[in-house]
């Protein structure tokens, strides 16, 4: 007769816990040992050279810098966090649109690609002085340089993962009978998730790129602005803890985007 | 129940044309199990794609409970090779998906898969994601997910192909006691001549190149049936060997 199996136990036995907490502690370990090195490596370059510290400043100059200019440092990691926010919010809502428009017919496909191509052949920053001719000076231009930048790989990763439905996924659809739209919407749009959140995790990298080069130009605010001010006043030490804020921004955005994938798709790489 | 009338299939591709399946005739009666066996490549899926009306034949016509088939129908299940469950849903859902499709009431629906994920004893799994199970238990609620609409005909492509040797042990003998139970037509491809004796009432052996209809073996012993030391085991043996013989040699076409 049948076999019946109970369920399994909960596999999260308290002695499998630590196992996984020291796993998971030593995965750390690698990172923050290379942040370590690189930083006493700048350390050393700094006092063996004897460097003056406005062509390369000491690690504990930044430090300091990022303390007594917290405040100011803060109100323009903000700007920059919002403008690059708005501008990936835009792109995803613009750009998973046209994947689904782009992959529903191939004769709009091979209207819309090369055009794409085109536009992300563009080097963004030659267009961000023309941003500020048509947009003027506000956050505008700086939100939409952000939606250029990410709009390519958004669109891309979502129309690859919507034309690349596992071809027994889309049989099992077919014996069901399933009409276009049932296909798509349980089937096709789900199957594509993954893909796309590999294509959110590229362009958020991209888009803190994309708003610091917006704001390098007719800016008055953000740390694209502050890295440029600073550089015209010799202030190396706040163009360096500007730089290193821009690269936690990145960081955190990067990791927050896994987080919210791993929410949503946690079948993803595993079927 | 399900009629197949001089059936080919050529398929035309940039190397030429492949004959898969040429005159095939095959009656397969209410409630009767068959087995079709043979080498690979003899048309074994294609045959049981024309049933399902996934794809049309060259040539030929199929009826299924009288109507021809000019598509894929809700009173055919079928099940895939491998568990095509989608990896999003859980498993309740995954079950629930064909009477989803068919607009079937929710509450019935989930009623009724929770007496199929019984049946094959997968009672608690209901709410697990597909990568959590493993294949045997994948292949269980493919199985349970084509049995829901009820179908008159289910199409089964060698289903356990991808199993361990013992859990697909475990699958026949899940399979004959359900097919004891409800009594289905089914159509079933293996590779396996175990399998084959295990479940059929007839063995249908194709031969390759192109495919055509071999021979058909009567199995003409009592159910349930077992590889096991118990009675059958000389007459199943028998047959075995039979079937054997026949996918190994490749002789002409014996009428
Ligand atoms: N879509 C197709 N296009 C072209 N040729 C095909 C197609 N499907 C099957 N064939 C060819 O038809 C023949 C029969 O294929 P089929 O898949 O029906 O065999 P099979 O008996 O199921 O084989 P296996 O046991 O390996 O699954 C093979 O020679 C195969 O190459
Ligand atoms: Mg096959």
């Amino acid at each position: 007769m049948s076999v019946t199996q109970a369920p399994p136990a909960r596999r999260d036995t308290a002695g499998r816990d630590t196992v996984r907490r020291i796993g998971q502690w030593s995965q750390h370990l690698p990172p923050v040992l290379g942040l370590a090195a690189a930083v006493a490596l700048w350390w050393a370059v700094t006092v063996v050279f004897e460097v003056e510290s406005f062509i390369l400043p000491s690690p504990l100059q930044v430090a300091q810098t990022l303390v007594e200019d917290a405040d100011y440092l803060w109100d323009n990691t903000l700007v920059t966090l919002w403008e690059t926010l708005l501008g990936f919010l835009l792109a995803i809502v613009v750009g998973v649109p046209l994947a689904l428009v782009v992959t529903a017919s191939r004769m709009l496909e091979r209207t819309v690609y090369p055009l794409l191509l085109m536009l992300n052949a563009v080097p963004k920053v030659a267009v961000a002085p023309l941003l500020v001719v048509w947009m003027g000076f506000g956050q505008f231009p700086k939100v939409f340089l952000v939606f250029l930048v990410c709009f390519f790989p958004i669109v891309i990763s979502t129309a690859a993962g919507l034309s690349s439905t596992q071809a027994d996924l889309v049989e099992l659809g077919r014996s069901l009978k399933m009409n276009w739209w049932q296909t798509f919407r349980m089937i096709r749009m789900p199957a594509a998730v993954p893909q796309l959140f590999v294509g959110l995790k590229l362009a958020i990298t991209l888009a803190v790129i994309g708003a610091v080069i917006a704001e390098f130009v007719g800016a008055t605010e953000g740390l694209g602005y502050v890295i440029v001010a600073s550089g015209a006043s010799a202030d190396t030490a706040l163009a360096f803890a500007a730089m290193i804020l821009l690269g936690v921004l990145s960081v955190v955005l990067f990791y927050l985007t896994a987080a919210v994938e791993r929410f949503f798709v946690p079948w993803a790489d595993r079927s | 129940m399900i009629g197949i009338r001089n059936v080919s299939q050529v398929y035309r591709t940039r190397a030429g044309d492949v004959e898969a399946l040429r005159e095939v005739s095959l009656d397969v009666a209410d409630g009767e199990f068959v087995a079709i066996v043979g080498r690979s490549g003899c048309g074994k899926s294609s045959l049981l794609r024309l049933v399902a009306g996934l794809q049309t034949a060259t040539s030929g016509e199929i009826t299924v409970a009288g109507t021809p088939i000019r598509g894929p129908r809700q009173d055919i299940g079928f099940m895939f090779q491998r568990p095509a469950l989608l990896p999003w849903r859980s498993v309740i859902d995954n079950v629930m998906l064909p009477l989803e499709v068919f607009k079937v009431d929710r509450r019935v629906a989930r009623t009724r898969a929770h007496e199929l994920l019984d049946l094959v004893g997968l009672n608690g799994f209901d709410k697990r994601l597909p990568h959590e199970l493993s294949g045997g238990m994948q292949q269980r609620v493919s199985l349970c997910r084509a049995l829901i609409q009820q179908p008159r005909v289910l199409l089964m492509d060698e289903p356990f192909s991808a199993l361990d040797a013992l859990t697909r042990a475990d699958l026949t003998v899940e399979l004959q006691r359900l097919q004891m139970k409800h009594a289905s037509t089914v159509l079933f491809v293996t590779h396996s001549v175990d399998e084959a004796v295990l479940l059929a009432d007839r063995v249908v052996v194709l031969s390759p190149r192109p495919g055509r209809l071999r021979q058909i073996v009567e199995v003409d012993v009592a159910r349930p049936r077992s590889l096991g030391h118990d009675g059958h085991s000389a007459a199943l043996g028998e047959l075995r060997a039979r079937l054997h013989d026949l996918l190994m040699t490749t002789e002409e076409v014996t009428r």
